[in-house]
């Protein structure tokens, strides 16, 4: 295998300049996140994103819940929160309500929107809230120390399944797709150009827009089920995905170490919560009415 | 003054919080008198027991739930037999003839039946049976003035259907006046004797 | 600055505590309300709805009451002023993102329309068992704001002053009615707009780049960062520093949280508001909130009439409790009477207080009803033996 990480930089490496200062807080950096981690390419991918949409950075805003993934808004020099554990969604929610005009991005895992924050998720995609949200499944708890997650694949170990896990694991694209987002995609972390490209369309995309990354845990989830390190994880994921876009949200499961399908599956068009909000209270009150958040706040 | 304490009694659907809530309205707003509208809140559907309590007092009144009413409106048979005992030995009692027959042995002492659900149904909307009783209330115990009364009714019933409202809340204001008169003009409809209240609402 | 005309219902009105609670709202230019329906809260919830869009207001309702907590949050940091109502159960469930609102001094008014618990209770009848709640409901050390109203006008009246106390502390206020107060309907004076002083939100001066969203010097309230302008700030829940980073050690810890006490601590005598009637030479006083400060009068007039020597405080702000208050009395009276819809919370602060130096009474009740002022008038009288 040939190393995708080589030595550590030598010291004029180090002294250049990060090329993603501008969207990064470098006074943060280094971050806390482990060696071999997805988080790291999916993070540049959500920067290059921003970077290659031209976004004015002072009208977006990136809130995260709790887990690794929820360290993610600490780290972006935007305007950024970091709710508590599954409250991302409706804190983002009122965010972008409050402000219209605003990009708001959920950033956060899948134990965070998927468990704990399981019926924010299905209730701000039946809304269509103009959110996009950006969730990196690892298949585990990491931040606590590799308990099981919605995510883990049936038979996969972890710290609160030492056995295998009993479950049936979630399915995202279809929890998003049937509850309502107008864009539903999946890729793996070393899918760097393609998670790009699905995170742009996914920002420019009005309403509720969902993009599943997948990525590795290499500290627990890997080592908890012997799976190498976190690079040969990846390479695996990566390996291991079909590309089949526009498959049925049905087809999407993800089985122990098996194949990935990955692709964009849902990309339709429907009106917001606020532009039912508006409607309604237009047919409501006539011409009298102003409409909230004015003719062209939306994204 | 001391207060006067008003139960208003019927079924879920025939405007019993609406009742409660233009005496409230019409003794605090339209009259320099204060009043607390409580109702009892639960599970009730339309067309189960419901009330509404009013509290009238000169000063502010202390303690928001009725005890022992002074004055029971009573719109449905259920809602008389639930209440009739709370009301006090010299208290009034007020009722809807088409519904509720009151008890020859009950404890208070004065009764004043009008038909307002007949009434209601005669001037073509059954609904307006409680601003019917409202009116024969009002000039059964001059609890407020009739005209501040009338500017409650104006000011809580639906956008379009004050003018009918207003008309049955005098009809049942003159059929009132008519009970108390000395001298009545004919015999009260209900079985039992009704006296003159006096100034019993002041009670 | 002055509540904005389109924003009040100017004029006398009959209404319950829940609407009355709702106007208040907005008159204080509240724009931002996301709700869950909970009995006997849901009126607030209801009358909002209907009229903020002619307003320029947002209201919606959510999925809980978690998410209803965490979404005002973030349209507080959105630059609105927000809301929102529940009772008993969906309190609980606000617990945790109240603590969020705590640590990140987020200001929002949330609204408890009490009722008997514990679990589900009497949804449709009176508590004020949720006292404690208010003060401990969330984990950690913090100190609270929170006001108790007795009638629709004072709720009103108090949704008001908690709009503007969370924006001048900076933090979330709670308003603790109960559910006789939120379902009775009394008069209503709605004053002129100009007649209306609210307190507004205090920005940063500093440029972009320069400001943090936490810097403050001792009990000093620190000035939020807009949101969009280019400050590019980062808010968090963990334990931060001035500049809202994370910082996990003891110091940054101690920082933080003396720092969101002080900021009420040291405020306490700006913030703490009661009425006092016939303290001067009472010899036995009744301490009351909410709806039990109403009914207790009607005990204490009787008590007077006999020649009782009794005086009422009534607690307008629960939290901070008026320890000064309770402190002084106790050195001149000979009995201290708490009456609450409870089996004993603000009473046990009173005595805290007291520090045995006069007798203390509490004049409990389990909830599902007011106090009966004969009960009221009997702890008085055997107060004042």
């Amino acid at each position: 295998m040939s190393p995708i990480i080589a030595e550590p930089p030598s010291k004029d490496v180090r002294d250049q300049k990060h090329p993603m200062e501008k969207l990064l807080r470098m006074d943060r950096i280094p971050h806390i996140w482990c060696p071999t981690c997805g988080l790291g390419t999916t993070v540049t991918a959500l920067a290059m994103a921003f970077e290659e949409l031209e976004l004015d950075l002072d009208k977006v805003a990136v809130v995260s819940g709790i887990g690794c993934t929820g360290r993610v808004a600490g780290y972006m020099k935007v305007d950024s929160f970091h709710a508590t554990h599954g409250r991302a969604m409706p804190y983002a929610f009122g965010l972008a309500l409050a402000r219209p005009d605003m990009k708001v991005i959920v950033f956060s895992g899948d134990g965070d929107l998927a468990s704990i924050g399981g019926n924010h998720f299905i209730h701000a995609a039946r809304r269509n809230a103009n959110l996009t949200v950006v969730c990196v499944n690892n298949f585990i708890y990491a931040m606590t120390g590799g308990q099981s997650a919605p995510t883990t694949p049936t038979t996969a170990k972890s710290s609160t399944s030492p056995y295998g896990t009993c479950e049936h694991p979630c399915n995202l694209p279809l929890l998003a797709g049937s509850s309502g987002a107008t864009y539903v995609a999946r890729w793996t972390c070393l899918h760097v150009r393609r998670l790009t490209k699905a995170i742009k369309e996914a920002i420019n995309k009005k309403g509720f827009s969902f993009v599943e990354v997948i990525a590795p845990c290499a500290t627990l989830y890997a080592r908890l089920n012997k799976l190498g390190s976190g690079l040969d994880l990846m390479r695996f994921y990566h390996e291991n995905s079909v590309i089949k876009h526009g498959a049925d949200l049905n087809e999407l499961d993800i089985d122990y170490q098996s194949k990935i399908i990955v692709g964009k599956f849902v990309d339709i068009e429907k009106p917001t919560f606020l532009d039912l909000y508006n409607q309604a209270n237009k047919r409501a009150f006539g011409d009298k009415y102003q409409p909230y958040g004015g003719d062209n706040g939306v994204k | 003054m001391a207060s006067s304490e008003i139960r208003i009694t019927g079924f879920g659907g025939q405007g019993v919080i609406l009742c409660g809530y233009i005496i409230g309205k019409a003794a605090s707003i339209f009259s320099d008198m204060n009043a607390t509208l409580t109702q009892s809140f639960g599970p009730e559907a339309r067309g189960s027991a419901c009330s509404a309590q009013v509290v009238v007092n000169d000063e502010r009144v202390l303690y928001p739930y009725v005890t022992v009413p002074n004055i029971l409106i009573a719109m449905s048979r259920d809602g008389y037999y639930t209440h009739k005992e709370t009301l006090s030995k010299d208290g009034i009692l007020v009722y809807d003839e088409s519904l509720v027959e009151p008890d020859e042995d009950a404890p208070h002492k004065y009764a004043y039946g009008i038909p307002a659900s007949r009434i209601a149904e005669e001037m073509g909307r059954k609904i307006i049976s409680n601003i019917v009783m409202l009116g024969f209330f009002g000039a059964v115990t001059k609890l407020v003035p009739r005209d501040a009364f009338r500017e409650a009714v104006e000011s809580s019933v639906p956008e379009g259907t004050q003018e009918l409202n207003l008309k049955a809340f005098d009809t049942g204001w003159e059929r009132g006046e008519e009970a108390v008169a000395p001298k009545k003009q004919s015999k009260p409809k209900s079985s039992r004797k009704t006296e003159v209240a006096g100034s019993a609402a002041g009670g | 600055m002055q509540a904005d005309p389109k924003n009040v219902l100017t004029g006398s009105h009959y209404l319950d505590g829940n609407h009355a609670c709702a106007e208040g709202a907005l008159a204080a230019g509240c724009k931002f309300f996301a709700g869950y329906p909970l009995t006997p809260s849901t009126e607030i919830a209801e009358r909002v709805a209907r009229r903020f869009p002619m307003l320029g207001g947002i209201f919606v309702q959510m999925e809980d009451e978690l998410a209803s907590i965490t979404a005002i949050l973030g349209a507080s940091w959105g630059g609105k002023k927000t809301m929102t109502c529940t009772s008993g159960p969906g309190f609980s469930l606000m617990m945790e993102n109240f603590g969020l609102g705590i640590m990140t001094e987020t200001p929002f008014v949330l609204v408890n329309v009490q009722r008997g618990g514990p679990s589900t209770g009497l949804p449709t009848l009176p508590g004020q068992a949720d006292i404690m709640q208010a003060r401990w409901g969330s984990h950690g050390d913090y100190e609270v704001i929170a006001l108790a109203p007795d009638s629709p006008q004072e709720c009103f009246e108090f949704t008001i002053d908690a709009f503007n106390l969370s924006e001048k502390y900076r933090m979330p206020v709670l308003l603790m009615t109960d559910e006789c107060v939120g379902h009775m309907t009394e008069r209503v004076v709605i004053p002129e707009a100009d007649q209306i002083e609210l307190v507004e939100r205090r920005y940063t001066k500093k440029k972009p780049g320069e400001g943090w969203p936490f810097e403050h010097n001792g009990s000093d309230i620190p000035p939020m960062l807009p949101i969009g302008e280019g400050y590019r700030f980062h808010v968090t829940g963990l334990t931060h520093d001035y500049r809202g980073y994370p910082v996990i050690d003891a110091e940054a810890q101690k920082w933080k949280v003396e720092h969101l006490m002080d900021k009420v601590r040291k405020h306490a005598d700006e913030i703490i508001r009661y009425e006092q009637e016939g303290v001067e030479d009472a010899e036995v006083v009744v301490m009351a909130y909410g709806i039990s400060s109403r009914v207790v009068r009607r005990a204490i007039d009787q008590a007077r009439a006999e020649g009782i020597k009794v005086g009422l405080v009534k607690l307008i702000t629960i939290w901070p409790f008026a320890e000064k208050l309770v402190a002084e009395l106790s050195a001149k009276v000979k009995s201290l009477v708490m009456v609450e819809l409870n089996m004993g919370q603000l009473y046990y602060e009173m005595e805290r207080c007291a520090r045995g130096r006069c007798k203390t009474t509490l004049v409990g009740h389990t909830g599902g009803a007011v106090h009966k002022p004969e009960v009221i008038y009997a702890a008085i009288k055997e107060a004042a033996q």
